[in-house]
């Protein structure tokens, strides 16, 4: 019970407290702690990921062992992971890459190693086309939003359809005053509204913040009130 | 014949090189032709409420001299010279010696440093700027160099960087720090002490039971998103607490519940709340570590596995409670696209809109933080959320005081409130 809930909580709470002090201490002591919080986090990090490919390596076997629908999915899963890993190991992701070098006496630095060329040309190629999707996403979440079956649905389409005008040049053709009227509405009721959620969203950050120094918000250690 | 004529024209080119005479620096003495040159001085002084790693060099600006320029040498109390800054508008007034903590040449805390002024109406060359700080001996007066250049040095007081062991500047934020403890630690006081506290009705949350009895009637699991934060940020933990409760719901309906993670502390911490929540529902039989399981912590991909997995699973509910940002949408419409019933919640104001338009409830901002209250009930929680709502009298009436004093002042002219105006916007200030 100590390790697992009253040993958290004063880890918690101790540091809770330095860091909140450490804001107001430039003194280089104070920086050098604060560093080395930095540091920890850091090595705590890399060693989560050993979690994160049990986690998965865990999954796809299962799946596969267990033929579920889309099996052979997971071996293309499991083959990737690997050779990423392979590649990277191996082959570094930068140059010169010193264990590659080390191992093969006569192999020079090149411009892009194997796991650069895969970042270059795979991921990045799909992550944009996911990105990509947003764009028809936001006209089908648009053509929803903007029905005017409300009062308030009608007032979003109104307001809606004047700051998509008054952002193009056509909406300055029509009329020319129109841009100023978007960058007041942006300016103003807009901006009004973002920094009332902001200011609710800080207060209850801190009021958080707060619960779990004084160790009564205990979620974020795993189960328990 | 060759090896001759390649011999004499090294040599005639090796005479002519050296033979050419070498700019001197000439000292002309220490009566400058204008005395406000003369008069120049720098006042150099230790940047307070920093780390002891800068110092402010400040100038007068005569009117004659608003077309120099001025070159600053730094020279530590070991005689080391490091070129500061060059040819600056005499009109700027000021600089600051500060570098990062990486630049080995950075002030360092408690050393004496002197500072040299190179006034010159051209910018100096590369050349004299290497005589200045490898050679030359510094004399305050004025000096020659090509002829057409003409130099006035003036040199400050040994001044020493301090360490500050208190920033004044941030003294505002540790008096509201100050505040908003004690009136936690007040209202949490009185809700131990039993005081009755109400929370208004959040309808999200409200809505947890009907999205999940709906799912299980639909023989579909239930699908919950954290988001792409870390176990670190506050909406993560605060999605933690209404995974706990949604878990639960879950448990007791006997159904699936998928909670794909993007960071594997927040995955790990993830399978301890549902675990938890099972056993407390009386049903820890039911719960499958690989149900909560890690995707990537690639932005797009982790979106493009989620969005597979709800192709794939159908998911009769899903909750998207965490942290989000460009993801938040194409993991909306596509929950949509498939008939789920979607609560979301998130502190991040530009996806607000999205969640708002792709889904049936969700948690706006501070809600999601309340809901760890609202769902646990508990007075101590509830207290918190009494706290908070005072601050924001507080806040509130601090922002329509400073709307008053400006309009007062600023805009019908009246002194007074423009100077009460004023002592609000310094003492507000960090």
């Amino acid at each position: 019970m100590f390790i697992r809930r009253t040993l958290p909580l004063l880890v918690s709470a101790i540091f809770g407290v330095a860091l909140i002090f450490q804001f107001f201490i430039p003194h280089p002591a104070s920086k050098s702690f604060y560093n080395m919080m930095l540091d920890w986090l850091i090595i705590v990090s890399a060693f989560t990921y050993l979690i994160a490919v049990q986690s998965t390596v865990e999954l796809h076997i299962t799946k596969i062992k267990r033929k579920v629908e889309g099996w052979q999915y997971s071996i293309i899963v499991l083959v990737s992971l690997f050779v990423t890993a392979l590649l990277g190991i191996f082959g570094g992701a930068f140059m010169p890459t010193t264990l590659w070098m080390k191992i093969f006496h006569n192999v020079k630095p090149t411009d892009t190693t194997p796991l650069m060329y895969t970042y270059l040309y795979m991921q990045m190629p799909m992550q944009s086309t996911i990105f990509s999707l947003l764009a028809f996403y936001m006209a089908s979440a648009a053509f929803r939003s903007f029905r005017a079956r409300s009062f308030d649905a009608t007032l979003l389409l109104i307001t809606a359809g004047i700051v998509t005008i008054g952002r193009v040049p056509l909406g300055e053709f029509i009329y020319k005053g129109l841009p100023d009227v978007v960058e007041w509405i942006l300016k103003y009721p807009n901006m009004a509204a973002q920094r009332g959620i902001l200011i609710g969203v800080q207060l209850g950050i801190i009021a958080t913040s707060i619960k779990i120094i004084l160790g009564i918000e205990r979620k974020y250690l795993g189960g328990g009130k | 014949m060759k090896k001759i004529f390649f011999f004499i024209l090294s040599i005639s080119l090796f005479i002519l090189i050296f033979s050419q005479e070498k700019p001197i620096l000439t000292f002309l003495g220490e009566d400058t032709p204008d005395s406000i040159v003369k008069n120049f001085t720098i006042d150099a002084s230790d940047i307070p409420n920093d780390g002891g790693g800068g110092i402010e060099l400040k100038w007068d600006s005569p009117e004659i001299l608003k077309d120099w320029f001025i070159s600053i040498i730094r020279i530590d109390e070991d005689g080391k010279r490091v070129l500061l800054t060059t040819d600056i508008p005499i009109l700027s007034k000021q600089v600051r010696d500060v570098n990062s903590e990486e630049e080995p040449d950075r002030v360092i805390d408690s050393k004496g440093y002197n500072y040299w002024g190179i006034l010159s109406k051209k910018f100096i060359t590369e050349e004299l700027l290497q005589i200045l700080l490898d050679t030359f001996d510094f004399k305050e007066g004025l000096y020659s160099f090509n002829d057409d250049t003409f130099f006035v040095l003036s040199k400050t007081q040994m001044v020493y960087s301090k360490a500050s062991w208190f920033n004044f500047l941030r003294l505002a934020v540790l008096i509201s720090l100050i505040i908003i403890s004690l009136t936690f630690l007040y209202y949490l006081n009185l809700a131990k002490k039993g005081k009755d506290l109400y929370i208004r009705k959040i309808n999200g949350l409200d809505a947890v039971e009907e999205a999940v009895g709906r799912s299980t009637e639909m023989g579909k699991p239930i699908m919950y998103i954290l988001g792409i934060g870390y176990v670190t940020d506050i909406p993560t933990i605060a999605g933690l607490t209404i995974l706990g409760r949604v878990a639960k719901k879950v448990a007791e309906y006997e159904t699936k519940i998928l909670v794909p993670s993007y960071d594997p502390v927040v995955m790990t911490t993830a399978q301890e709340v549902v675990k938890e929540a099972f056993t407390e529902a009386g049903r820890p039989d039911l719960y499958n570590k690989n149900d909560i399981m890690y995707i990537t912590q690639d932005q797009f991909g982790y979106a493009a596995g989620v969005d597979g997995m709800m192709m794939r699973e159908k998911p009769g509910a899903i909750f998207l409670q965490g942290l989000f940002f460009a993801e938040s949408l194409i993991l909306a419409e596509t929950g949509h696209s498939i008939g789920a019933i979607q609560i979301s919640g998130t502190t991040e104001t530009a996806q607000l809109p999205f969640f708002v338009a792709a889904c049936d409830y969700t948690l706006i901002g501070e809600e999601m933080m309340a809901a760890s209250v609202y769902l646990q009930k508990e007075p101590m929680m509830l207290g918190s959320i009494a706290a908070e709502d005072f601050l924001k009298v507080i806040i509130m009436s601090i922002l329509v005081l400073g709307f008053l004093l400006s309009f007062l002042g600023s805009g019908l002219k009246i002194e007074f409130f423009k100077n009460l105006f004023d002592i609000l916007y310094q003492a507000l200030q960090v």
